[in-house]
């Protein structure tokens, strides 16, 4: 599927036939996108990105650089003005900064919902929620509603509900920006085990650098608006990563080099 | 949200003139929780209490005035509750047309509450689904709102007559606005976000209608309910008073009893309206708390 508004642009074969999986075929491919609001705001200027199946692939940058609106070009929400957009995923998922749950549905419906407006069976719907939920940690919480859920929890349902969709693409925009230090690292290493067991391709906007080296496989560096991208800084280790990671002078040194390039930048 | 800037001026004369505006609903759409003394007493009772005590408070102060300021020549202005009780409770003559009348009113209030519960909740269904319709539609639901009922009533007796019917169409202007503005501000409040994921998953207008907006419209729409039921009851006493023929509503008897300085059935046709009204509060207070608090998976006992 591609999106945006350039008039020729989808090539090759539809989504179907061109499994993600085939390396050489980006999941995701960004060229020379530029995006400029109807309020003259220009967000962002020149971006090309690709990202293949099984890249993390993290996004930092100032406020306000744009890195919300590249998430919502992938997803197909918004259109570029200039450049491409090619998706090439049966199956997007979006993981919202705040947890975005329905607060009348119970966690376990929350999760549903996927699968109710897509027109899943009932008792095929019930039986992935369950697995999803599971998955995150959240075995016999499935009756709860949202509200007696602590924040991390709801971060979890959110992350199951992107999950129950089985993407090959899953887009973050600072999932883990509203919790604590403790629970942000907890959610760290269970979101990798995740990435790791379905092997999605991700995109991960994030503000703490550390997160960013700690879950990518690459680290973007936008500037400040329009963002374009500045850097771009593999991350040598392999998955599954200890958290023990983060006290290794290399994980010091590559923080210490995105720093310089946000500070360069901003 | 942007019905504010829709209405411009009028709507600040609308937000001042009741609770009915959406900050308010705001503030209850998040609250089911209940009253603290109810959470904490747990029962029917507990939330019951402070309204008991507001009554025997109204009855001391009633006593108050009618023994220590009133002299006995000037007691007949306010005769004390007992005196009230005694000479209309007993009297078949006074106690039957009231309980006959209060039964009128009744009806008008349910017919008009049933009425402007339909046509606010369409209206705001209308305005919700196109921004056009909004801007059209909303001032005229101001309007409705600001306009005295005094200056239509005229206007009404000619059209309608002056009867029931004429009641009830002032019992309906006098409450459709609570319901329509807390059912479009519920409808607003899915947040972009949650709209987000519903244009991801490609859902139809249909589900993005029964699946995200109304259900976050319910706890605005109960509110709304509140409201509305609340002025339905004023609607129905107000349009007894001007529209007199056919049954006598509860409104009706009490503009007799005060050509006739009826003192003591007067006050009892007051007591009945005031009882009416808490009485119609706290039912729909009750609705909006269970409701609310089972959709929210917040237990109300
Ligand atoms: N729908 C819109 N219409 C007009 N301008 C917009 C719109 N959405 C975003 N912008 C502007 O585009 C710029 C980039 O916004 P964006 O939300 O992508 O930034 P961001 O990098 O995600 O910021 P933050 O880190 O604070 O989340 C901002 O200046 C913002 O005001
Ligand atoms: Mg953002």
């Amino acid at each position: 599927m591609s999106t945006g508004t350039a008039a020729p642009k989808v090539t090759g074969p539809p989504p179907e036939t061109t499994s993600s999986s085939d390396p050489a075929t980006p999941t995701l491919a960004f060229r020379g996108v530029a995006k400029v609001f109807p309020t003259g705001t220009r967000a962002l200027e020149d971006v090309s990105i690709d990202v293949r199946a099984g890249e993390f692939v993290s996004v930092v940058g100032p406020s306000g650089c744009g890195k919300s609106t590249l998430l919502r070009l992938a997803a197909g929400l918004d259109g570029a003005t200039e450049g491409e957009v090619d998706v090439r995923a049966s199956t997007t998922s979006f993981v919202f900064q705040e947890a975005t749950l329905l607060e009348w549905r119970t966690a376990r419906r929350n999760v549903e919902l996927v699968g109710e407006l897509a027109g899943v069976a009932a008792a095929e719907r019930r039986r992935r929620a369950a697995e999803a939920l599971e998955l995150v940690g959240l075995a016999g919480f499935e009756d709860q509603h949202p509200r007696s859920l602590s924040g991390g929890m709801r971060m979890r349902v959110s992350i199951a509900r992107a999950l129950v969709a089985e993407p090959q693409l899953a887009l973050f925009d600072e999932p883990f920006g509203a919790l604590d230090e403790i629970t942000r690292l907890k959610m760290q290493t269970e979101l990798q085990r995740l990435f790791q067991l379905k092997g999605f391709a991700a995109m991960f906007i994030t503000h703490s650098i550390s997160e960013a080296v700690y879950l990518s496989s690459r680290v973007l560096v936008m500037s400040g608006r329009p963002g374009r991208i500045v850097d771009d800084i593999e991350v040598p280790w392999s998955y599954p990563r200890s958290p023990e990671l983060r006290y290794e002078p290399e994980f010091g040194r590559i923080v210490g080099r995105l720093s310089h390039a946000l500070e360069a930048h901003s | 949200m942007s019905h504010d800037t829709a209405v411009g001026a009028p709507s600040a004369q609308a937000s001042s003139s009741a609770a009915t505006t959406p900050p308010r609903a705001a503030t209850t759409a998040v609250r089911p929780s209940g009253g603290r003394a109810g959470a904490a007493a747990g029962t029917v009772w507990g939330r019951s209490a402070p309204i008991v005590a507001a009554l025997l408070g109204i009855v001391a102060i009633w006593y108050v005035v009618s023994y220590v300021f009133l002299s006995e020549s000037r007691r007949f202005l306010l005769p004390p509750p007992h005196q009230v009780l005694a000479e209309t409770v007993g009297n078949t003559l006074v106690i039957a047309p009231m309980l006959a009348a209060l039964v009128q009113t009744i009806t008008v209030a349910l017919i008009g509450l049933t009425i402007a519960v339909a046509i606010g909740m369409t209206w705001a269904l209308v305005m919700s689904q196109w921004k056009l319709a909004e801007k059209i539609l909303y001032p005229y639901a101001v309007i409705l709102q600001t306009i005295p009922i005094l200056a239509l009533t005229p206007l009404i007796g000619i059209w309608m007559g002056y009867g029931p019917p004429a009641r009830v169409v002032v019992c309906v202007i006098i409450a459709v606005f609570p319901m329509i503005s807390n059912t479009l501000f519920g409808l607003q409040s899915a947040t972009a976000a949650a709209h987000d994921l519903f244009t991801l998953q490609k859902a139809t207008q249909r589900q993005r209608m029964t699946k995200l907006m109304l259900p976050a419209a319910i706890p605005s729409i109960f509110t709304g309910l509140r409201q509305s039921a609340g002025l339905a009851v004023i609607g129905a006493i107000v349009g007894d008073f001007f529209f007199q023929q056919g049954s006598q509503g509860i409104g009706g008897l009490l503009r007799t009893y005060t050509l006739r300085l009826n003192m003591e059935p007067l006050f009892l046709a007051i007591i009945f309206t005031a009882l009416f009204g808490v009485v119609v509060f706290s039912i729909f207070a009750a609705l909006d708390r269970f409701v609310v608090g089972r959709l929210f998976g917040v237990s109300t006992r």
